[in-house]
């Protein structure tokens, strides 16, 4: 009985095995991290798709500030046009989505501030409802961006570590980016006194 | 049934800002008042209208009241206490955070994912406005609380529907099965080798390739079982069951 034998293939099957659930492992965060991203994009989604009636509401109540509205209006077809697919969650192009959001997310805050000097629409039943409705998405935003940075983080620890980054490099799973915490902009736009 | 009053009013007291997010109570408990600002009839009262609701449909609402939610904002405190406690049921999220900070009077609505539909954001704002903000206005702590919860009993009956009480759930059997696997694997192994022979030796390791072990991912075999319900201390209220919340509701200030 050749005991060399046996130890080479329960090294080799030691390391078939941690291959294989190292692998199984980079997968199964991979695709949590693509689960986390498609909520985010869902929340920013919906944001986009409550702002038309906003603006509606806000043109139909008020003779309102027109510089203030298109600004939303642009900022809003920016961020409908930057798509990314969670196969390409690069660091810099999820510093770009956030920055076309972010820019979103200031002009939506500046509306809000301003609409806060109309009383007539401050006491429409449509706006209050949709500024709740854009308060709670702003919020959802926030739980479904914290999520998803705490699920790359996950993933990019067991990418970078040894020895999952050889295999990581193996199979080709690269590095992710996350949401900074960033300037102001991004905080829910409430309004207060 | 007893609620520990006394202990939850010194809980509070030592302001200890890395634990804010309060523990899960021990027993479990849906009004969790650490302040101490409603009377103990008040409490259980309340208690035992939101046991009834959750028995009759698996829907959680719960109360908490702290001084204060400092560094977070009401809404994000209400969020992670609903999360780390699990409230409402696992697959369901029907679980609902009422929280309010007396010392910022500030409250909060936080509907779990599966609620949202049936308290939007709108409506949970209309409720904190109309129902909750009105009374504390007048400090009728209680009567808030009271109605503002009948409120959302009303919007969310006929959501959800208890089920009877599982006792061994899905996971536990997918479990059993893995270690049958892997005992009748080293049994097969075991009886080849007794089974002796020379001539085994070569195919051994042509066998292997099936076997598939998800160790690194999987954590603690056997601490799962141990979930909500504990059933604590003689009260009819199982527990928490895991539900999850995604950010919903909406908050005021008093």
């Amino acid at each position: 009985m050749s005991r060399t034998l046996i130890i080479v293939v329960v090294i080799a099957l030691i390391l078939g095995m941690y291959g294989c659930s190292s692998y199984n492992g980079l997968v199964q965060e991979d695709t949590n991290v693509q689960e986390k991203w498609s909520q985010v994009q869902t929340q920013y989604q919906r944001r986009a798709d409550l702002i038309p009636n906003l603006v509606r509401t806000v043109q139909g109540a008020a003779n309102f500030e027109k510089s203030t509205l298109t600004a939303v209006i642009q900022a809003r077809a920016n961020a409908t046009g930057m798509k990314l697919d969670a196969n390409q969650l690069t660091p810099e192009n999820i510093q770009k989505f956030q920055a076309a959001q972010d820019q979103l997310s200031g002009s939506l805050s500046r509306l809000l501030a301003v609409a806060e000097s109309y009383p007539n629409l401050k006491a429409n039943q449509n706006f209050s409802e949709l500024q709740s409705q854009l308060e709670g998405t702003e919020n959802r935003i926030a739980v479904s961006r914290n999520d998803f940075n705490g699920a790359v983080k996950v993933y990019n620890q067991s990418v970078r570590s040894f020895p999952n980054n050889i295999f990581a490099g193996i199979f080709g799973f690269p590095v992710k980016g996350f949401f900074e915490a960033s300037q102001a902009a991004q905080s829910a736009p409430t309004v207060q006194f | 049934m007893t609620l520990p009053g006394v202990l939850q009013a010194q809980d509070s007291s030592t302001s200890d800002p890395s634990a804010i997010i309060p523990d899960k109570p021990n027993p479990p408990r849906l009004v969790n008042d650490f302040v101490g600002i409603l009377s103990s009839s008040e409490r259980s009262q309340l208690e035992q209208k939101l046991r009834a609701y959750n028995d009759s449909t698996s829907t959680q609402i719960t109360v908490v009241i702290v001084k204060t939610t400092e560094p977070y904002p009401i809404g994000d405190f209400a969020f992670q206490v609903g999360r780390k406690w699990g409230i409402g049921q696992k697959g369901k999220n029907n679980g609902l955070v009422l929280a309010w900070a007396t010392q910022t009077r500030k409250v909060f609505i936080a509907t779990g994912y599966g609620l949202e539909g049936a308290i939007p954001d709108a409506i949970a704002k209309r409720i904190i406005s109309n129902t909750i903000v009105p009374a504390f206005k007048q400090e009728q702590w209680y009567q808030g609380l009271n109605d503002a919860t009948t409120e959302i009993i009303k919007r969310a009956s006929g959501e959800y529907k208890a089920e009877p009480r599982q006792q061994s759930d899905g996971d536990g059997f997918g479990e059993i099965l893995i270690w049958v696997f892997i005992a009748f694997i080293v049994l097969y192994f075991l009886s080849r080798r007794s089974g002796g022979g020379g001539n085994n030796r070569n195919r051994g390791g042509g066998f292997f390739p099936p076997v598939f072990f998800p160790p690194s991912t999987y954590s603690g075999w056997g601490s799962r079982g141990g979930g909500g319900w504990s059933g604590g201390g003689g009260s009819d209220f199982g527990g928490f069951g895991g539900g999850s919340f995604g950010g919903g509701g909406a908050g005021g200030d008093y």
